[in-house]
C-alpha cells in the first residue's frame, strides 16, 4: 500500500471504502486490535458527518510516524456549511440533525489527538490520529 | 482536403482494408473463446463504414455531431467486451490495429503528394477512436462494479426461528446502508408473525459498530419492546465492546451476551424451557 491515499467521499458506499482502507492502513501499522477498531470506528463516524452534513468531500489516510511509533493520520474534509459552535458540537449528545449526538464527541474519545477546524460557509476538516 | 480525400480512398478500398484490418487482428490474437469469427467480421465492418461515414461528411472535430454514431458503435462495443470480460488492452487493440492497413494503404497511393498529411490524420483518427474505446471500456466496467455493490448491499439477512417463541437475525456485513433498515423492519414483522418473545441479534459478523448502526439497534429493540418482545444482542467482540464504550453509547437495560450459544441458552431459559439429554 502507498503511505499515502485520498478517497473520494461522495456517496455512503464510499465510507465502507473509507473503513476497509482505514483498516488496512491501521492493521499495517501494527496498531492492536481494539486501536484498529477504534481509528476506524471513528473515521466512519467523522466521514459520515462529512457526508451527511457537509455534502461530500474527501479523505486522506496517511501511515505516519509519531515520535518514532507508527501512526496512522486521517484528514476528512468537506467543503460542507461548516460548524457555528464547535465547543457546543463536541458536547456529548448534541446534534443538529437526528443522530445520538455522540459521533464527533465519541470519536475525539477514541483517538490520540483529535484536531477539528471549522468555519462557517467554509467547510470542516478533522484530523485523526492514533499511534501505537 | 485531406479528410474528404482520406474518405474517398478508404471507399475505394473497403473490402481490403476489412481484410487486412481482420488479418491483423487475428495476428494481434483474438479471443475467440469469449467471440466468434463471425462477430468480430461483423463488428469491423460496421465500424470501418461508420468511420467512412463520419470521414465522408468532412469533420475532422471529434465532437462534430458527424462522428456521433461512430462513438455510439464503440460505446455499445467495448461496454459488451467489458461486460464479456475482454482486457482494456484486448479491446483497445481491435481498433489500433487499424492502423496498419491504412498506413499501408496510403503508402500505396504515390500519387499523393500529401501522404504525411494523411498518415498523421488517420494516425490522430485512430488514436482518438482507441482512447474513446478504452474509455467506453472503463465505464462499462465501472458500471459492473457498481451493479456488484448494490447487489452486496442488498444481501438479504434472513431472521430465523431458533425454537418457538425465539427469533434470531445473523447481521453480516456493514451495517449504514438502507439494508440495515430492511432487516430491522422484517424482524418486527416476523415478530408479529410468529408470536415471538425473544429476538436476538447477533453482530459477529459485523465489523464496525458506530452510532449509526448503534442508533439502528436501539430503535429496534426499543421497536420490539413495544410490540411486548425483548432482545438480546449477541456477539459483541472485545474490541467492539471497548468502542462502544469509548463512544460513549449506552445500551441502557439491553440484555447482551458475548456468543449467540448463550442468548440462546438464556431466552430458554427466560421461556422456562429445559432440554434434558437422555439418561444412560
Amino acid at each position: 500500500m502507498t503511505k499515502t491515499q485520498t478517497l473520494p467521499l461522495k456517496q455512503e458506499t464510499d465510507i465502507v471504502i473509507i473503513r476497509q482502507r482505514v483498516r488496512k492502513a491501521a492493521e499495517e501499522a501494527r496498531l492492536g486490535l481494539v486501536s484498529q477498531t477504534k481509528i476506524v470506528t471513528a473515521a466512519s463516524e467523522i466521514a459520515r458527518n462529512a457526508l451527511i452534513y457537509g455534502g461530500g468531500g474527501q479523505c486522506l489516510i496517511e501511515l505516519a510516524n509519531r515520535d518514532g511509533r507508527a501512526a496512522v493520520r486521517l484528514v476528512i474534509a468537506d467543503q460542507g456549511p461548516g460548524i457555528a459552535d464547535i465547543e457546543r458540537a463536541l458536547v456529548d449528545g448534541y446534534t443538529s440533525g437526528s443522530g445520538l449526538g455522540l459521533g464527533l464527541s465519541g470519536s475525539r474519545r477514541l483517538v490520540d489527538e483529535f484536531d477539528l477546524k471549522s468555519q462557517p460557509g467554509a467547510g470542516t476538516t478533522v484530523e485523526l490520529w492514533k499511534w501505537k | 482536403m485531406s479528410v474528404s480525400q482520406l474518405a474517398e480512398l478508404l471507399k475505394q478500398n473497403e473490402e481490403q482494408i476489412l481484410d487486412k484490418w481482420l488479418s491483423a487482428q487475428r495476428a494481434a490474437g483474438i479471443r475467440f473463446d469469449l467471440i466468434d469469427e463471425r462477430n468480430v467480421q461483423d463488428n469491423s465492418r460496421d465500424l470501418l463504414k461508420a468511420v467512412i461515414m463520419a470521414l465522408a461528411q468532412d469533420a475532422d472535430d471529434f465532437d462534430a455531431p458527424a462522428w456521433k454514431p461512430l462513438k455510439a458503435q464503440l460505446e455499445r462495443l467495448s461496454r459488451t467486451q467489458a461486460r464479456q470480460g475482454f482486457s482494456a488492452s484486448e479491446t483497445a487493440t481491435f481498433v489500433f490495429s487499424l492502423k496498419e492497413p491504412l498506413f499501408e494503404l496510403i503508402q500505396n497511393q504515390s500519387q499523393y503528394d500529401n501522404r504525411v498529411d494523411l498518415v498523421w490524420l488517420v494516425n490522430k483518427l485512430v488514436d482518438k477512436l482507441g482512447l474513446f474505446s478504452v474509455e467506453y471500456y472503463m465505464a462499462g466496467r465501472e458500471a459492473v462494479i457498481r451493479e456488484q455493490q448494490e447487489s452486496l448491499l442488498e444481501l438479504s439477512t434472513p431472521v430465523v426461528q431458533l425454537w418457538d417463541g425465539v427469533l434470531a437475525v445473523p447481521l453480516i456485513g456493514a451495517l449504514d446502508s438502507n439494508r440495515t433498515q430492511i432487516v430491522m423492519e422484517s424482524l418486527l414483522q416476523k415478530i408479529v408473525e410468529t408470536e415471538s418473545d425473544i429476538a436476538i441479534i447477533d453482530i459477529t459478523g459485523v465489523p464496525t459498530v458506530d452510532t449509526m448502526v448503534a442508533q439502528h439497534l436501539l430503535k429496534t429493540i426499543t421497536a420490539a419492546k413495544l410490540m411486548g418482545a425483548r432482545c438480546i444482542i449477541s456477539g459483541i467482540r472485545p474490541q467492539i465492546a471497548a468502542t462502544i464504550v469509548h463512544l460513549g453509547v449506552e445500551l441502557g437495560d439491553v440484555v447482551t451476551k458475548s456468543s449467540l450459544a448463550d442468548a440462546f441458552k438464556l431466552s430458554l431459559k427466560e421461556l422456562n424451557v429445559r432440554l434434558v439429554g437422555n439418561a444412560r
